[in-house]
């Protein structure tokens, strides 16, 4: 029962931290190659409260505004640059944070955290609040792509230069989805961190980036349910084939190429097209 | 006369060391429907990114109504009242023709980030975008997508989606460019109907027939200076018009000739 637990909690977590790269890469189709960075500043900054004394909610609450705000930030400098800026931008500033958080001491260095306190709840009962999290940002995507919000945010993924014509403020846009999305992998951060009670800056550089694009990428660019899939998968299979954690990079790295490759629309994509195939009258002009 | 809707006064665009609108100064009035014509790399199409903010003034300025608006990014200019049909369509080809409109006119919903989050109902701007594909004759066609559709049907497109922005001044960036003769006589109808309806249009276009045909006013510019600005059977009559369009030996003085209105 413990495992199945750590493994439900563990795919919780990852839900929530694909769906929060989702809305920035996802749905404003914004390339992000550091976002790793943000799950770290989220744990760091939580773990650091809990070890102060904080409660853990309240932990929780400032890992989610202090990752927002750093992505603010980062938005501010680097979304008004072209898009393809933008994934060379993320990606110094995941080496940053790991960088940084290397040599500071005060952060716990190449050693990390270790000894991040309980959260007072049962193992049960934070995997629940893990998967009602996932569950509360999944709802939340599926508001904002019924929202006008999700409609702006999908013409700046098509064409950005259009959208300006259509009197639509992108580089705002912009910013709007990645600070909903970093303060969301600030709280994945959170529960990260709360979960394994033990945080490094390993844990957070470039391969942890590239495994959650992989996720979206694989979920289908922008579909919720399918990237929910997609992190439910991807994240235990480390704990079911051990040369998939040997490998990472590899296959995680692969997994990006052949999808990008072969099938663009991921999962969500192969699905909708058999469905079409099977049902000509499938209707995907209704959001 | 009326007063001028939209004036640019004595616009320069530089690019590093080549001048593409060198000082050019002119009105356009409500109600007008304005041509805005010249030979190739005249330098138009750069005066019209100029007022919609696409490039930025060297010097010189522009008004729209009275007010300012040379210092302001595209899309503040476009909710001052602008509006552009592109010279390349470009649909936004995951939506169906409908979608694309139905984003223009959620303009007053998609004014900040914040407006867009809350706002999920379209009931309205579904209606007004429906209205605008009826108006330009394309409404039938709402729900297919722009990537199997024929340029003429795009090019309606484009003109449909900056009118659901309800602009006080409409820019066309040579709309009739790449239709057959009929396509284009067609479509050069559908803006004097537009015009006739109230809106206040400039109209850029290589296709100088239609031009003659439906304009009020013609404004020439040649290697980025104004050398003509008047009724268009006097524009087309000046010696300096003809010697630029046809590549005469005829030097353009500077400041150019002003046919009067």
């Amino acid at each position: 029962m413990g495992y199945e637990i750590t493994l439900l909690t563990t795919m919780g977590i990852s839900i929530l931290f694909a769906l929060s790269l989702n809305l920035i890469t996802g749905f404003c189709g914004q390339i992000s190659l550091g976002h790793a960075a943000f799950l770290g500043i989220g744990a760091y900054a939580s773990a650091l409260s809990t070890k102060a004394g904080a409660p853990f909610f309240l932990a929780v609450l400032f890992a989610m505004a202090f990752a927002g705000i750093i992505g603010v930030v980062v938005g501010l400098a680097s979304l008004r640059v072209r898009a393809d800026f933008l994934a060379i931008t993320t990606m110094g500033v995941g080496f940053l944070f790991v960088g940084i958080v290397r040599q500071q001491d005060a952060l716990g260095g190449e050693l990390g955290i270790s000894g991040i306190p309980d959260t007072g709840l049962s193992r049960p009962a934070f995997m629940v609040l893990t998967l009602i999290l996932a569950a509360i940002a999944a709802a939340l995507s599926i508001y904002i792509k019924r929202a006008w919000m999700g409609r702006v945010f999908a013409g700046i993924a098509e064409d950005e230069d259009t959208m300006r014509v259509l009197g639509i403020d992108a580089p705002s846009y912009k910013l709007a989805a990645f600070a909903i999305g970093t303060a969301l992998a600030g709280v994945a951060g959170a529960l990260y961190a709360h979960h394994l009670k033990f945080i490094g800056p390993e844990s957070f550089g470039f391969v942890e980036s590239i495994t959650v694009l992989s996720m979206v990428v694989v979920g289908g660019i922008g579909s919720v349910a399918g990237v929910a899939i997609a992190a439910a998968l991807l994240s235990v299979l480390p704990a079911w084939f051990q040369i998939i954690g040997d490998y990472k990079l590899l296959v995680y790295g692969g997994l990006l190429f052949l999808m990008m490759r072969f099938a663009p629309g991921g999962l969500a994509g192969i699905f909708a097209s058999a469905m079409q195939s099977r049902n000509r009258t499938t209707n995907r002009g209704k959001p | 006369m009326t007063k001028p809707l939209l004036k640019v006064s004595d616009a320069t665009v530089r690019f590093g060391g080549l001048t593409a609108v060198d000082h050019v100064s002119f009105e356009v009035n409500e109600g007008e429907l304005l041509g805005l014509i010249g030979p190739n790399g005249a330098g138009k199409t750069t005066a019209l990114r100029a007022v919609t903010g696409v490039v930025q003034l060297s010097s010189g300025s522009v008004e729209l109504d009275g007010q300012r608006i040379d210092h302001l990014s595209i899309d503040r200019r476009i909710r001052k009242g602008l509006s552009l049909s592109q010279q390349l369509v470009k649909p936004l080809r995951d939506m169906t023709l409908l979608e694309n409109v139905v984003l223009a006119a959620g303009y007053n919903k998609t004014a900040s980030p914040l407006k867009a989050l809350v706002n999920v109902d379209d009931a309205a701007e579904r209606k007004i975008a429906q209205a605008m594909l009826d108006k330009v004759g394309i409404g039938p066609l709402a729900n297919q997508k722009p990537a199997i559709q024929p340029l003429g049907i795009l090019k309606r497109l484009e003109l449909a989606r900056a009118l659901a922005l309800q602009p006080k001044l409409f820019l066309l960036d040579e709309p009739l460019a790449g239709l057959n003769s009929k396509e284009a006589r067609d479509l050069a109808s559908t803006i004097v109907e537009l015009n006739k309806s109230g809106m206040t249009i400039v109209l850029i276009e290589h296709n100088l027939g239609e031009v003659i045909r439906v304009c009020q006013r013609l404004v020439v510019l040649d290697n980025g200076r104004k050398i003509a600005d008047g009724e268009p059977r006097g524009v087309m009559n000046n010696s300096e018009v003809r010697a630029a369009y046809l590549g005469g030996d005829v030097v353009a003085e500077k400041g150019g000739v002003h046919a009067s209105y």
